[in-house]
Formats: structure tokens, sequence, C-alpha cells
């Protein structure tokens, strides 16, 4: 059996792996390496929650080729139904949960009917439910910020996994985060020779091992040093159980379910999807219904680190999520794109904006640099895509 | 001055080390229209886009000598300067924009950038008069008009900046035999006012009807050089030269098939236009296919073959649909595409890019799509194991030239590409194919594998309905044949009343009865 045959790992894929860890570096050396402390990597899990879980259902949405602008909004509006639930009314912390999620899910829905069946372009029905969302933020709350909240519902944005404490060093370090870790790192192992070997069986091109080994490295040293300095600091966040749980489902939708796949056959060509027996419309529907729950999501999230619902809370996340999905490398044409990708995105937009913060530069500052990175990852993926065109 | 208005001589291009051209020449006469034949990625459009200034001088080796003057062209511009002109198979035309300005596009009647609209409208007229339009409106909207009148604009519009060499890239790929006549007959006019002219095509005997030369290119490389006046040429020689050898049969004779029942049967279809529900486009249609039987659908372009083929199939075309549809004679109802996959009915539709692939997807995504509800996966979860066998099977089996089921489908050439949508919709275990215009722009060598796939359909007892505009592959593909005309059948011919001639006398004397 001839198998020689190799191909280079898809720089697209793992180029953003080398961008974020690069951008992390640069702003260790800034800041002299306020970045690398473990309270740090804490807050920067902690600060992004939200957005990662946006990014998730933004991508869907990229996808198609399209955006949704809505989720700021609908992210406060699902806060200011938590807030008012818990502390106007003293209402059990689950039933707010439920109904927030109840009530992004008909916005969701709200907006894909408008969508899917009636035809109206994505771009003008989110940009709606943007301006309706956030009026609606107001007059419920009356412009005002309810809370604090009691631990209980504040432990979904601000608490941690139970911890296993040994002394280390100066201060102790949570058995857990290291134990979860190692279980990570050897799934990664298993994973990558699994899927060697279904290469190898199939005749198909092998990567060069030496950056198979590289990429195993790069990416084993991540999730150690992530989880080391979680471990040092106060455990693994509950945010990111819930950010793994998320990403964990949706990268299986987009990979292995034929709903998932039916998105990007949508987004890569329309025409061709429906005659192939793909009802277009319902996976529009479906596409725009989610990203309103995991807006309600997100808003129960940010509420709850906040410990208070306020009527400005998500304002501008549609732009840092949509940004995240295009900085992953989602293709804005639609029908390319990873989960992967956008949750990398992602942390590239938090990696920046808390360098940036702890260099001591103001936020109209971090506003310009945001653009110009995102401006300059998708010139980059464009470019390397017109020079393999040719 | 020599008797050449151009030589391109010794020209070598590469892409990342591949060689898409290697030496190849290129003479042509002034005043006469030069064919350029080849199999499709033999090089043709690259030699066009070579000499047009889109690979600029300097990216490729060689010269280029026009009018007796050697030239070094940057980009269009350079090259339309100097009166060459090419139009490209898909139209650069502003559907939005009047006739009018569409001809003047880059080339404004203005003064000082104010546009001139009488002096342009006038002109528009002129340049429709000479290319037979004259009765068109200069301020109708291109894109109310149809492909064959664009394809005029197009020629216009080259006309209006004074060509002297215009370069038709496939030009009558999406036009009918009449309108492809008429813009042949605009061709030979011009070439007696003294343009020259080349033209790109794969319908040989449009070569044969209108070249004085033809130059073959294989493989990158010159072949030959037929000149009407000295050795001369004819289809039979072209093909020798494309494919180097000679082929006896274009079309794989079938053997071993025997025909059995009714497979699909349609009684008293009617379909309304999908924007204009007073708008019958089809009407009474009574058809059927028996098992291991290939059906031609014959009929001029806009007779509403593909409009019979699309309402059939999950009523993916038009409105107001009524008439049944019998399947092993039960009859069934199938409005929309997933009903009418499941009822073992496929469509390859034929426009392939359009609505046929996922371009950006790969061979085996865009193979398995349609058959991976019912085949591929097992409550909403995809088996990709059994996808990737079956996508290497099929890719083995019909022959896709690539490097592996990874391959993007866009990098295809378009004779691949058509087998990876036949792929997708074999994989759907159809009992009943409908295949809409299945080689149209493929290439002879592509065409012959896609007419055995056929021929295996038939042996293995599926029901095959084939739409072509070309009436020799209606000839040499079907066992039986139905005519449509304005939408309706204007007659059924069997295997030895299929030809050319009868099939038009049926359009004839259906359109007759309609002006009576």
């Amino acid at each position: 059996m001839e198998q020689k045959k190799t191909v280079n790992l898809d720089m697209k894929q793992y180029g953003m792996f080398l961008a974020l860890v690069a951008i992390y570096v640069i702003f260790a050396i800034m800041t002299g390496g306020k970045n690398l402390s473990p309270m740090n990597i804490n807050n920067l899990v902690m600060q992004n929650g939200y957005v990662v879980i946006l990014a998730v259902g933004m991508l869907l949405c990229v996808l198609t080729g399209n955006v949704d602008l809505g989720v700021g909004s609908v992210v406060a509006v699902c806060g200011s139904v938590v807030g008012i639930m818990l502390i106007d009314y003293k209402m059990n912390m689950w039933v707010a949960i439920l109904a927030a999620l109840v009530i992004g899910l008909l916005v969701g829905m709200f907006a894909g009917f408008f969508i899917a069946y009636l035809n109206i372009p994505p771009f003008v029905t989110t940009l709606a439910t943007m301006l309706m969302g956030r009026g609606l933020t107001y007059t419920l709350l009356q412009a005002q910020t309810k809370g604090p909240f009691e631990a209980d519902y504040n432990f979904i944005g601000a608490g941690f996994l139970p911890t296993v404490k040994i002394p280390f060093g100066a201060g102790t370090l949570d058995l857990v985060s290291i134990v979860v870790a190692i279980v990570a790192v050897v799934l990664m192992i298993f994973s990558e020779i699994k899927s060697i070997k279904i290469k190898k069986k199939y005749n198909f091109a092998l990567n060069p091992l030496w950056q198979v080994v590289a990429k195993l490295i790069v990416m084993g040293f991540i999730i150690g040093f992530v989880f080391f300095k979680l471990a040092s600091a106060n455990g693994l966040p509950f945010q990111l159980l819930i950010m793994g749980v998320i990403v964990g489902i949706y990268a299986f939708i987009t990979e292995h379910t034929v709903a998932g796949r039916q998105i990007y056959a949508l987004g890569g060509n329309r025409k061709a999807a429906n005659l192939s027996g793909i009802d277009t419309n319902k996976v529009f529907f479906w596409v725009y219904t989610n990203m309103g729950l995991l807006s309600a999501v997100a808003g129960i999230v940010l509420c709850s680190r906040n410990g208070s619902s306020t009527p400005k809370a998500g304002d501008g996340f549609e732009m840092d999520a949509i940004a995240s999905c295009y900085i992953g490398g989602a293709a804005v044409a639609g029908g390319a794109g990873t989960i992967t990708g956008a949750v990398v995105g992602a942390f590239i937009m938090g990696i920046l904006n808390n360098g940036m913060s702890l260099y001591g530069w103001s936020t109209d500052i971090q506003k310009i640099v945001k653009g110009a990175v995102l401006l300059g990852a998708v010139t980059v993926d464009v470019l390397s895509k017109r020079k393999k065109g040719k | 001055m020599s008797e050449y208005i151009l030589e391109m001589n010794h020209i070598t291009k590469a892409f990342s080390g591949v060689k898409a051209l290697d030496d190849v020449n290129l003479k042509v006469k002034k005043g006469e229209i030069h064919a350029l034949c080849g199999e499709n990625g033999a090089g043709k459009s690259t030699l066009m886009n070579v000499l047009s200034g889109v690979y600029p001088h300097g990216t490729y080796d060689g010269d280029i000598v026009y009018n007796g003057e050697k030239c070094a062209f940057h980009n269009l511009k350079d090259s339309e300067k100097k009166g060459i002109v090419i139009i490209h198979q898909e139209l650069a035309l502003a559907p939005n924009l009047s006739v009018a300005e569409n001809i003047f596009l880059g080339n404004e009647q203005d003064t000082k950038g104010v546009i001139n609209w009488t002096k342009t409208r006038q002109k528009a007229q002129e340049m429709l008069e000479r290319v037979g339009l004259p009765n068109e409106d200069v301020n109708a909207l291109v894109g109310t008009l149809g492909v064959g009148k664009q394809q005029m604009i197009e020629i216009a519009k080259a006309l209006a900046k004074n060509v002297e060499l215009l370069i038709l890239d496939e030009p009558t790929a999406s036009l009918n035999d009449e309108e492809s006549r008429h813009l042949l007959d605009i061709m030979l006019e011009l070439k007696s006012k003294g343009f020259t002219c080349i033209i790109i095509s794969h319908k040989l005997n449009e070569i044969e009807y209108v070249s004085d030369a033809v130059t073959i290119i294989r493989d990158g490389k010159t072949i030959e050089t037929l000149r009407k006046d000295e050795e001369g040429f004819n289809e039979d020689r072209i093909i020798k030269g494309m494919v180097g050898r000679e082929l006896t049969n274009r079309y794989p004779v079938r053997e071993g098939v025997t025909i059995g029942e009714k497979v699909l049967e349609v009684e008293n279809w009617n379909v309304f236009h999908p924007d204009d529900a007073n708008r019958q486009m089809l009407k009474n249609i009574n058809i059927n296919v028996r098992a291991g039987e290939v059906v031609g659908l014959a009929g001029l372009m806009g007779a509403g073959r593909t409009e019979l083929a699309m309402s059939l199939f999950g009523h993916s075309y038009g409105q107001k649909i009524s008439g049944t549809t019998k399947i092993h004679g039960k009859e069934v109802k199938m409005d929309t595409v997933k009903a009418a996959i499941e009822n073992k009915l496929a469509y390859v539709s034929e426009d392939r890019k359009g609505n046929g692939l996922i371009l950006i997807g790969d061979i085996k995504e865009n193979m398995v799509l349609a058959a991976r509800p019912q085949y591929f996966s097992n409550k909403g979860v995809i088996n990709s194991a059994d996808e990737i066998v079956a996508a290497k099977e099929y890719k083995d089996r019909i022959n896709v030239k690539a490097t592996s089921i990874e391959q993007v489908v866009g990098s295809l050439s378009g004779g691949n590409q058509q087998k990876v949508v036949l792929a997708k919709w074999m994989l759907t275990q159809p009992d009943v194919l409908i295949l809409d215009e299945p080689t149209r722009g493929i290439d002879v060598g592509a065409k012959y594998e896609i007419y055995c796939v056929i021929n295996e359909l038939a042996k293995n007892g599926k029901a095959v309905i084939v739409i072509s505009s070309e009436m020799p592959e209606i000839i040499g593909t079907c066992d039986r044949a139905y005519v449509i005309n304005e939408g309706e059948i204007a007659g059924e011919l069997d295997k030895e009343e299929i030809t050319q001639e009868r099939i038009m006398q049926c359009i004839m004397a259906h359109n007759r009865k309609g002006d009576n």
C-alpha cells in the first residue's frame, strides 16, 4: 500500500493558537509579567465566559453568512428579568433562571420567524431586536440597577468548583484542577492517535510527525499553564464548566450531526442545500432561536457575575461575539468556520482587553486596537486564500 | 507587414512550478475566425488571460506580437487600448443598468465626467444594429433580457471599444441552437467587415461552421493548427487532436439491459409560473419511464423541460401544481425535496455551480449531503466512517480525478464537478434519476465517462431521464424521447425515430398548431 503523502497542518486553524500565545507573551513583556499572575488567569476566564458563550451561538449565524446584532440586548433583557424576579418578587432562583431561558428562546424564535419564514434579512431583523431589546430593558428596569443578589445565584458567574488544596510553594495548589488538566491532555493525545489511525486506515494524507508533536506540545502547554495558574488561585471557576459543556456540545453538533452540517451546506450554497432536501428555512429558524437561548445563558452568567442587573448590561457584546468568529477564521460569506476557532477568537479578544487594561490603556484606545486586530485578522485570511486560489 | 495580426510565440506559464502552458504557439491571421480547442484544463483560458494581460507581462515567458509590434500588457486596459477585447463565459454585465449604460460601461460617452446621454443612447443604438438587434430598446434593463441577447450586448460593448481582435470564451455555452446560430452568424458578419475573432468552444459543430482555422491545445502544449484552406478539418479530426486518439464512438453502447415495468408515471401535470399565478408553464404533461430505460426530454431552451423536472422534484419550481405522480404504480405526493428523495427520485441540476455544489466544501461533504439523513446517520448523529468509505468508493467508481476526497470541489474541473454531483445523487439510491444537461460545458473525454455512468445506471435497473439541448446527445443516449415545446408534449419518439429532423418536425408542427 503506498501511503506516504503528507500535508502540512492547516495553519489557519493552528495559527490562531500561536497568535493567542504570541499576544499573551507580548503583553507579558509589556506589563512586566502582570498578566501571568494566577488571579489574572482566573479573571481572564471569568471575564470572557459570556463572550465565549455568545461566540458559540454567533458562529452558527456566521456560518449561514449572517450575523445577529440583537444578542447584547437579549443578554440585557434576560438579565433584567432575573433581576426583577429575584429582587422585586423574591422568587426562587431556579424559576428566575428558567424564565430567562424561556424568554431568550422566545426572542430567538421571534427573530427566527421573521428571518426564516418572512424572508426579512437577518441584519434588519436583528437590528430591530437590538433596538427593541434595549428599550425593553430600560422599560423593565426603569433605568435602575437591581441588586445585589444572594450568594446562591452569584455562584453561577463567580463561584468555584469544589477544591482539594495542598500546600505548594508559598501558597496552595488545587488538586482537582491538576487532575482535570491531566485528563484533558491525555484525552487530547488519545484523540490525536485515534485520528492518525483513521487517516492511516483510509489512506488519507498524514501530517508530518514533527508538526503533530509540536501541536500537541503547544496545546498541552496551554492547558497545563492555564490549569496550573487556576490551581494556584481559587480552583476551577463554575463558569469554566458551563463554557466547557456548551463548547463541547456545539463542537459535536457542528462536526458530527446532520443538523450541524446542514448549517454549513446552507452557508455554502443555499440553493444547492434546498435541492438536496434540506429545509433551509427551518435551519435559519433554529439557528436564530438557538442564538436567543445562548444569549439568555450569557445574560444569566453576566448578571450573576456582576451581582446585579443593569440596563446597560451586554452593551456591544454582539460586536465582540461577531469579531470573535471572524478572528477565529470563520468566512464572512458563510459556510466555513469552527467552534474552536470562535472560542480562540473570543480569548484573543479577551487577552487583548485584559492586557491593555493592565498596561493602562484607556477603553478608547482599546477599541481602536481591537478594531485593527479584527481588520488585520480578516485581511490576512482573505489574502492567504487568494494566494491559495491562484 | 506579416499576414498575422497576432503571433504568440513560445508562451510558457507556470503556477507554483506546475506548467499550465508549455511552449505554446498561436498565430492568428488578420480577418479570420480562429478557434481554440482542447479539453477542460488544457490551458485555453490561461492562454487568453496571458494575451489580454490578466497575467501581466513578466509573469510568463515568450512573446506576443500584435500588428507586428511586440507587446507587454500589464492589465486588461493595456490590451483593450490596442483593440483586444475578451468576452468571458460569465457575462460581465450589470443587470440593473440599461442596455445603453452597459454598452458604454467603463467607456462612458462623457465630457469631463458628465455623461452625454443623448450620445450614449444614439451610439448604443448603432451598436445594437451591428449585432443584429435593431429593435431592442436601449433603455431596457439588461437583467430583463434573455441570455442570448445579453451575449449580444457583450459583443456590442466590445464593438463600442473599437475592437480589432475579439476573443469569445464559450459564447454559446448557455444559448439554445437558434440563439447560437444567430451569434455565429453575427461573428461571420463581423469577419466580413474585417474584424478578427478567436473563439473558445466545446461545441465542435459550431467551430466547424464558423472558423477558418483551429489551434488544438492539449495538456498545455500546442498540438497543431488546422486551416480550412489548407488541410481542412471536421469534428472527428478535431476530436482526434484533442484527445490524442481516435474516438470512434462518442456514445458508448448500452448492452444487456432489460427494460422493465414503469417506475415513474406523471399524469395531467400542470404548473404555473412561480411569480405569476396566471401564467401556465406546463400543460397536461403525461410521461412515464421504465426501469432500465433512458428517456430523453428534447426541446428548445425555455420549452419547459427544466421546469418539469424541478416541479416533479419536490415542487422546487412553480405554484398551483396539479396532477399525479406514481412511483412503481403507487400514487405518491412529493411536495418537498425531502419527500422526493424518500420516494427515490433524484434530480441533477443543469446549473451545477449554482444549484448542485457547495464549492467551498470538499468532495466527501458534497457527495453525502443529500443521502446523509437516510443512509449516513443514526438519530441525527453522522457516521463519518461510512461516509468516508462511500465517498472513496464513488470517487473511484466514476473516476473523479482529485488528490483525495478531501479536495475542495471548487478547485475541480467542470467534468469532475459534474461527476461529484452525479455521485451525490447516486448515493441517495434513487430509482429514478433526472439528469438535466448532464454534460453541459464539459469536455469530450469527461462526456464519454458520464455516458458510461448513465449506461451503468440503466443496467442496474434505474429509470433515467436525460434533458439535453444537444440533440445528438438525446439521439446517442436515449431509448425513447419526449419532445417538449411551450410547456406541452409535442411528440413522443421511439429509439428508431429519434433524429434531429424528427425532433424539429415535432416542434414545428406543435408551433403551427399553437398559431391556429
